[in-house]
Formats: structure tokens, C-alpha cells, sequence
């Protein structure tokens, strides 16, 4: 029972349909569950109780640690990650690692990538990473010159919903009535407004890249299995992770895995994946359930049920979470074919 | 020093005219300098570059504010600009034109100027003759060049061989070479005229 | 071999002999011809091997180079004006992690009023960057501060400006002989970084610093900026060795031997003013000039010896902070603080105004008559601007200044002077 000698590695799996990692082949499981994983991001590091950002930046460049061999450069915006991480000398990145500024880590990126391939060394591979802020916002325009370029390079947008480093104000990737300090709850439309925000993959996939998925801490497999797949790709690809944040979201820290599988087992975040700009794969919803269920247990969400209640808003995003599911074909039922449709239109 | 200023219009080739001008004098052994006014002209709109040349280095960096001899590519500026600025009765002038001063109707105003300093050049209709395409900068060095004696023909038609290959280049040249010719045979009359 | 060819073809050309490995090109004029030039030798395979990045902004330009020179790659980039504010938070960042990336700027005004031509705004905007900033007098000395700075750079893993004036070098045909390669692979030896980002020896750069060591941090990027006042004269005696000929160094002084009046300049400018000094000099005038070819870090050892025998200073300056004077001129003050001169700041060729010999003879004239006022601005149209004074002082809505000052000039087409 080789299992039997491994340092047990501890997982929160709250409301989880997965089959537990000790029931699989050695093969099979996560690189979370080897003892011998890489620890890229360390434990040490200054990030909240049950910080989704932190599991989830462990959790891909792990992945990608393993799929390169160590080979691995990994380039960082500004945000939550980088500050948590550091100060120096107590760094927790056991990885080659360069922090620039907020708004460039995908052209840095590039330049380490350039560095590398005039060099020769075409093993080493350039990981770029950024919260919400630093990918849809800030980092947006150095994002899309690396997309168009097709430079080579996976960016990691690790997605909140906000900026959760300077204290919870709205983003572009901020959901609507979502309370953040920036939009606050009060008035008669409280929280973020609607018809607003960047659907980031999809405008990824627009620039025609070889590799855009999505995926959330919820499902460590399929994350993992994502970014083993995207090293073994060439050129800019994109991986977009949410990623709960227990202080912007007002969820218990425990909650942080169980907040995550609800938003996709709700419809309102879509875990698909693309290859040059058409869905191939979805992952389907295992048990369906209402928006309710994912928008009551986050206090950012707290005025759509305080009182009376917002039912009228509550019901303007179930509808977006239906959109979604008829759009990806989220369905066990569905077929996944109206987003290829309408992006090779 | 002698000093050059070139007239012209966006399109015309007023700064390559400055630019092979300053390699003819450099591949004579001279010092020379050459540089654009600088603009965001687009074509058509006036445009101006400079020349200098001199048997020492060249430090100063000023535009051509007196210069010795005016290269006027398009005869449309003379109501546009003040191309004669800065310019002594000493001073050369060439004009790409097939009019006379007079009918220019600049007469009066150069009749104190050296007459022999003083041409107009056809150089528009050389160029179409040569090169089917109404570009008379190249044509008009090998007027200045018969016009001053500042460089050789020789030397313009060096740089101009430098600065465009191939059939452009043999065919700027044959312009160039023609637009000499005629200006040194407008030269000679006048000599002519005034020793007889 | 001496060749007449334009300054940014030069610049190109010896910044591909000093072996970039990875070159990043966004365009601003008056920069294109230089980083065109770079393209198109790295497309025919001529520069070999470099990475040549179009990037989408000169945020990324400065950006994609500090990947590449954290990543162990020499780094080269160019920009002006606007750019230069572009990527202005990446230029700090690149100083402050201590990348040694080459950037040439072809200097320009900044708007608003947008204005494309030469003045020094872009680069004193820069002096607090961190950055070395070297100022070029002719395109012979802006191709060869390249060699240099590439090696000042990489010695001390700091970046470096080369500042040329916009247009006035960039654009302005000339003869140069471009350093030979042989010489430069003598001079600059292969880029061996201080800090490298490698798989086998894992670092973190770019990591946050509190107030416990931020100032010591701060500190040592001073004391390394402070050695290279003792290195760049050692790197041009070399150049000089190793090339034939001077280029470089902190400053350099022409006439003041027995001069009462000396001018302080950067860039092209010093030549019209070595030819206005002469003509004065011929009619009696004990006047000199001293060129500073280092502005950051600023030599004031240098300048306060060059100056020491100076009854009077005039420092010409293509830029000047608004409400509060001219930058240079405070340096050169700051230098000359317990001396006895007269100080003179004079803003010249502010947005491409050309500063002419006659102007600045004029000044010099006022000067050794004791006329000249601690500021002036050269060639100032009085009228033009107590025109638009009076408009604002009756008008509530007067308008946008700058449109108003170029109605009340007329249509100027084609302006020479």
C-alpha cells in the first residue's frame, strides 16, 4: 500500500460528487494529492483563511511544474497573489518568479518568452498570472497584443470578481448586484449594474488562440488536467480560474470550494474549453440548481434577500444563469453546439 | 559654407533632393549636412529641407536662414510661401518651371541678383520624359550642380545611383544628366550674350 | 568608415552591433527610422540572433523588455514624447528592479498642445526615473553613447537613456562612422546578468519591500548611479582607445579656458552655440561653453569646476518645469552654490522653435553688457501672448489658448526660422 506512506494532503470537498483521490490509480490522481508535488506557491505566504487565489495559483502551476518538468518561468501582475506572496525574504515561490506592475504582466511575459527562445532555451516554459483587475481591466491591452501576437505564453486570470487587494471595488469582471465598495447596496438598483463586465474567454477565443478554458477550484482534476494540456501547446492560451474570495464575497472561508462548485453547477459560470476560437468541451452540470442557492450564502449578495427581498433581481440573474446554460449547452441533455456556432460565424 | 534650401511640396522628393545632395558633396570629400523642416506634411502640403556644405565640420544645427542658393520644386509655392526669404542678391535660384521670370512675374524683384545665378528648368516635364512620372528632384541637382559648381555632375549622379536602383536610378540619372546639360548650355548663351 | 547616412540609420545600425537579443518596437516619430531599420535587419536575418517584438503600446515596449532583460536577454527599445509618458511606470520599474535595458529617446515636446517636435520635455520628465540619461551633441556621438551605454548599463545593472534631439540628429543626414563590429565585440562583452530569472536556481524579482529596507534599497540605486560618474569617464577613455576617437563621458568644455561667460547646454544645440561662441570670441568676448553629456546621474563635481572661474552662467534649455523654471538651471545652481556667478536661464526651442546663432548671440551680447534677465524665454512674441492675456481677463469663455494663440499668428506656412 504504497498510499499508506504518503503525507495524507487535506481537501475540502464540501457538497463534492468527485470520486476521492484515494480510490483512483496512483496515475489518475491530482498532483495536489502527490506528496512529492512541487509546493510552487509554498504555505507561509500572508493570504486570508480560505483564500480561493491562493488554492487555485498552487493548483495550476503545480500542474504546470509537472507537465514542463520544473522548466517553468512564472510572471506576476500586481494584485492579491503577488502581495500575499511576498515580501521578500519571506517569499513563498519556490518557482523562478518576476512581478512587474499591475497592468503588464502579459508584455513581461512575453519578454521572458523572447528571452528564452533567442537564448535557445525552448524548454523553459512562461507562465503569466493576474487577478480579474490585472487581466480584464488593467492588464487588457498588454493581454490582447500578447493574444494577437500569439506569443508564447499561458496567462492565468485568477477571477474574484473585484478588486479585492485595494479593498473590494468593482471590476470589469465584477457580476451584477454584487455589492463591492464601489458599488454599493443601496438604492433602488443596489450593487453592480447590469449589462455591463467583459466576458473574458470569449474575447480571448476571438483572438483566434490555440487554448481558452475556464475552470474553478471546485474541480482540481479538470483544472489540472487544463493546464497539463495547454503546457503541451505552443503560442498564447488562456486559462480562466474563479476563484472565491471570502472577504469581497462575504462567504464562510470553508465555503470557498463549495461557492465555487455552485457557480458552475448553477449556470453562472460556463466550464468549457476552446481551441482556436471554438468550444470543444463542456463540463456539464451534474445537479442542477438555482441561483439562489449560490447568491444566498455570499453577503455581497445580501440585499437581493434582505426583507422582502429582490425577487425581481434574483430572477434577472437566474436568467443569465439560464443563458448560459443554453448557450454552452450545459445540460447533461444538451449538445454543446450553439457557442461553436456562433463564434465560427 | 555654402547653403541650400529646397522648396517643394509633400510627395516631391524635397528631402531626398537635400539628402543626395549632401552625399554628392561627402563623396567629393567634403563636409555636409542635410536635414527636413521637420513636419507632419502630408503630401501636397509645402514642405522645406536644407543642405549645407563645407570644407570643415559642420556644427550648427539652425535651419537655413540665409542661404546661398534656393531649389524651388513646385513654381505653385512662389504665392505661398516666402521662399526668398533670408536670400542675398548673391544668392542662386532655380526653379522647376518651363516660364521665364518675367513671366513668373518675379523680374522686377530678382533684377538686382546676379543674372547667371538666376534659372529656370523644365525639370517636371524632363522627368516625365525620362522617368514617365512628374518627380523633378533628381533633375533638378543636375541643374544645381551646372547652375553652382558647388558639386559635380559626376557626384549627383553618384548619389543619385546610391540612393534608387535599378531602372529609376539610370533613368534619374539620364534626367539629371539632361537637366545639366541644358542648364549648362543656358550658362554658356548667357556668357555669351554678355561678353559679346 | 565614414559614410553619410541619416542619424537613426546610424543609431540602428551600431545598436545592432552591440547584439540586442531582443528588441521591442512600438512607433512615435521621431523614433520610427531607427527601430524600422532594426526590423528590417532582424527580417533579413542580418541581426542574428534578436527577437524583434511589435508591441501594442510603449507601456508594452518597456514591459516586454523587462521580461526579456530579467529573463537574461540585452534588451534594446526606443521612444519620444508621449511614448516615453506611456510607458512611464515601466520605465521606473525597469530602474528600480535593476535591468540594464538600453532605450534610445528621440527627444520631442510633450502636448498638450500635441507638438512633434524637438525639445527636452520628455527626457527631464524621465530625470527622477532612475535611469542614466545620456545626451548626444552630433549623430557620431549619438551612435557611439549606444556602445557605450550598453556596457555602462550591464557593469552596473542600470538602464540607459540615450537622449538625441528629435528630428534636428534623428532625421538630419550626416557623416558617421558606425563603429565596427570587431570593435564593438572588443568593447562590450556578452551580457552576464546580476539576476536572472532560471528554473535551476528559482528567484523572486519584483517582490514588495516595506519601510524596513525600502530606503536601503533606494539607496544603493543611488550609490550605483553615483558610480557611474567614476565609470563613465573610465568607459569613454577606453572607447576612445578602443575606437579612435572621443565619445561620451560627463561633460565636455570648449573655450572656457579664459572665459568670463560660459554657456551650459545638452544635446545638438551645442553646436549653433560653438559657432555663435566663436563669432563672439572674434569680437572679444571671453565667452565658452561646457556640453553635459551625463545629465543622470549630474556630474556636479565636473560642472562646478568647469564653471569655477565663470563670472557668469547661461544655461540654455530646451524644457522647463512650469512655475517653477528651468530644470537644467537649477542643477547647474545647485552645482555652483557657493560660487559667486550669475545665473542665466535661458528656454530656447521649446516644440521645434529653431534656436538660431544670431538669437543666441543676441544673448550673449545681453549677457557680457549685463542685460540679461535670470529667465528669458528666446524669442518670445510678446504681443501674441498679452493678446490672448487680455482676451482671458474680458472673456469668461475664452477658449482653448493654444487655438487662439495660433488665430491671432495667422496662417504660418512653411515656416523657416
Amino acid at each position: 500500500m504504497i498510499i499508506m506512506t504518503r503525507q495524507p494532503v487535506h481537501f475540502y470537498q464540501v457538497g463534492s460528487f468527485a470520486v476521492g483521490n484515494r480510490l483512483l490509480e496512483v496515475s489518475d490522481r491530482t498532483v495536489q494529492s502527490d506528496p512529492q508535488r512541487f509546493d510552487s506557491l509554498d504555505s507561509g505566504h500572508r493570504a486570508c483563511q480560505g483564500c480561493g487565489e491562493a488554492l487555485g495559483a498552487r493548483y495550476a502551476l503545480d500542474a504546470a511544474m509537472r507537465a514542463t518538468g520544473g522548466q517553468l518561468i512564472a510572471v506576476n501582475a500586481t494584485g492579491c497573489l503577488e502581495v500575499f506572496s511576498t515580501p521578500y525574504p519571506e517569499t513563498s515561490w519556490r518557482i523562478a518568479w518576476l512581478h512587474s506592475l499591475f497592468g503588464n504582466a502579459p508584455a513581461v511575459a512575453t519578454g521572458v518568452a523572447a528571452a528564452m527562445k533567442v537564448k535557445g532555451m525552448n524548454d523553459v516554459r512562461v507562465v503569466a498570472q493576474a487577478g480579474d483587475g490585472g487581466t480584464v481591466d488593467i492588464g487588457f491591452g498588454c493581454l490582447s497584443g500578447m493574444f494577437e501576437r500569439n506569443d508564447d505564453v499561458l496567462f492565468i486570470c485568477y477571477d474574484n470578481e473585484a478588486y479585492m487587494n485595494t479593498g473590494v471595488q468593482r471590476s470589469g469582471a465584477t457580476p451584477p448586484a454584487a455589492r463591492t465598495a464601489t458599488t454599493e447596496a443601496v438604492g433602488p438598483e443596489p450593487g453592480n449594474v447590469f449589462g455591463q463586465g467583459k466576458d473574458m474567454p470569449r474575447l480571448a477565443m476571438a483572438h483566434g488562440i490555440s487554448y481558452v478554458a475556464t475552470a474553478t477550484v471546485a474541480d482540481l482534476h479538470d483544472l489540472e488536467n487544463k493546464v497539463e494540456h495547454a503546457m503541451q501547446l505552443h503560442g498564447a492560451r488562456y486559462l480562466h480560474i474563479l476563484v472565491p474570495c471570502p472577504l469581497g464575497w462575504g462567504s464562510a472561508s470553508c465555503d470557498t470550494i463549495k461557492v465555487a462548485r455552485l457557480a458552475q453547477e448553477t449556470g453562472l459560470f460556463p466550464v468549457f474549453e476552446a481551441e482556436n476560437g471554438v468550444v470543444t468541451g463542456v463540463s456539464k452540470i451534474r445537479h442542477r440548481t438555482s441561483v439562489e442557492s449560490y447568491l444566498s450564502i455570499q453577503k455581497r449578495f445580501r440585499h437581493l434577500f434582505a426583507g422582502s427581498g429582490r425577487p425581481d433581481i434574483v430572477a434577472r440573474i437566474q436568467a443569465m444563469a439560464d443563458q448560459n446554460i443554453a448557450l454552452y449547452g450545459l445540460l447533461a441533455e444538451d449538445a454543446p453546439a450553439e457557442i461553436t456556432r456562433e463564434v465560427s460565424a | 559654407m555654402f547653403q541650400i534650401r529646397f522648396h517643394g511640396r509633400g510627395g516631391q522628393g524635397v528631402v531626398t533632393a537635400a539628402e543626395m545632395l549632401s552625399v554628392a558633396a561627402f563623396d567629393e570629400g567634403k563636409f555636409s549636412q542635410a536635414f527636413p523642416s521637420f513636419g507632419s506634411e502630408r503630401t501636397g502640403a509645402p514642405v522645406v529641407s536644407f543642405c549645407r556644405i563645407d570644407n570643415r565640420p559642420i556644427r550648427s544645427r539652425e535651419p537655413v536662414i540665409k542661404p546661398d542658393a534656393l531649389i524651388i520644386q513646385d513654381v505653385t509655392l512662389l504665392h505661398q510661401v516666402d521662399v526668398f526669404a533670408g536670400l542675398s542678391t548673391e544668392g542662386y535660384v532655380l526653379i522647376n518651371t518651363s516660364k521665364s521670370f518675367d513671366e513668373l512675374g518675379l523680374g522686377d524683384y530678382l533684377r538686382t541678383f546676379h543674372r547667371e545665378r538666376l534659372l529656370t528648368c523644365p525639370a517636371t516635364e524632363i522627368a516625365l520624359e525620362y522617368l514617365g512620372r512628374p518627380l523633378p528632384n533628381a533633375v533638378l541637382l543636375g541643374g544645381f550642380a551646372a547652375l553652382t559648381g558647388q558639386v559635380t555632375l559626376e557626384s549627383i549622379t553618384t548619389a543619385i545611383g546610391e540612393r534608387f536602383t535599378g531602372a529609376t536610378g539610370d533613368q534619374n540619372v539620364a534626367a539629371a544628366t539632361a537637366a545639366y546639360q541644358l542648364v549648362a548650355k543656358a550658362e554658356e548663351e548667357f556668357d555669351r550674350a554678355t561678353t559679346n | 568608415m565614414l559614410r553619410q547616412i541619416e542619424g537613426s540609420r546610424g543609431v540602428a545600425e551600431t545598436v545592432a552591433r552591440c547584439r540586442p537579443e531582443v528588441v521591442c518596437a512600438y512607433p512615435i516619430s521621431p523614433q520610427t527610422h531607427i527601430i524600422e531599420a532594426i526590423g528590417e535587419m532582424v527580417k533579413a536575418g542580418q541581426l542574428s540572433p534578436c527577437e524583434f517584438i511589435n508591441v501594442e503600446s510603449e507601456f508594452a515596449a518597456m514591459s516586454v523588455s523587462i521580461g526579456a532583460s530579467a529573463a537574461g536577454a540585452r534588451a534594446y527599445t526606443a521612444t519620444a514624447s508621449q511614448g516615453l509618458l506611456f510607458m512611464m511606470e515601466a520605465v521606473y520599474n525597469a530602474a528600480g528592479l535593476g535591468l540594464p535595458i538600453v532605450m534610445t529617446l528621440a527627444n520631442r515636446a510633450i502636448g498638450a498642445p500635441i507638438n512633434i517636435w524637438n525639445d527636452h520635455s520628455d527626457a527631464m520628465a524621465a530625470r527622477d526615473a532612475g535611469w542614466i540619461q545620456l545626451f548626444a551633441e552630433t549623430n557620431q556621438e549619438a551612435a557611439d553613447l549606444h556602445v557605450l551605454a550598453f556596457r555602462l548599463a550591464e557593469e552596473l545593472s542600470l538602464p540607459v537613456m540615450v537622449c538625441m534631439d528629435g528630428f534636428i540628429l534623428t532625421h538630419a543626414v550626416e557623416g558617421i562612422d558606425v563603429p565596427d563590429q570587431r570593435d564593438v565585440d572588443a568593447f562590450l562583452p556578452s551580457y552576464e546578468p546580476r539576476q536572472v530569472l532560471d528554473p535551476a536556481h528559482p528567484i523572486s524579482i519584483g517582490a514588495m519591500v516595506g519601510p524596513e529596507a525600502f530606503t536601503e534599497v533606494r539607496y544603493l540605486s543611488h550609490l550605483r548611479q553615483l558610480d557611474a560618474l567614476d565609470l563613465i569617464p573610465v568607459l569613454a577613455s577606453q572607447f576612445a582607445s578602443t575606437f579612435g576617437r572621443e565619445s561620451g563621458g560627463l561633460i565636455h568644455s570648449y573655450e572656457t579656458n579664459d572665459a568670463t561667460t560660459i554657456v551650459v547646454a545638452l544635446g545638438s544645440v551645442l553646436g549653433t552655440i560653438k559657432d555663435a561662441v566663436d563669432q563672439r570670441r572674434a569680437l572679444g568676448d571671453r565667452v565658452g561653453v561646457v556640453g553635459i553629456t551625463t545629465f543622470r546621474p549630474f556630474p556636479f563635481d565636473e560642472v562646478r569646476r568647469a564653471l569655477a572661474n565663470a563670472q557668469r552662467v547661461i544655461v540654455i534649455e530646451k524644457a522647463f518645469s512650469v512655475g517653477y523654471g528651468g530644470v537644467l538651471s537649477a542643477d547647474v545652481a545647485s552645482a555652483t552654490h557657493d560660487a559667486t556667478i550669475s545665473l542665466h536661464s535661458v528656454v530656447a526651442g521649446l516644440g521645434g522653435r529653431a534656436i538660431t546663432q544670431h538669437s543666441l548671440e543676441a544673448i550673449l551680447d545681453d549677457a557680457v553688457h549685463g542685460r540679461l534677465d535670470s529667465v528669458t524665454f528666446l524669442d518670445l512674441d510678446l504681443d501674441i501672448v498679452e493678446s490672448e492675456r487680455a482676451r482671458i481677463d474680458t472673456q469668461r469663455r475664452s477658449g482653448p489658448s493654444a487655438e487662439n494663440v495660433l488665430s491671432d499668428l495667422g496662417t504660418v506656412a512653411s515656416r523657416i526660422g
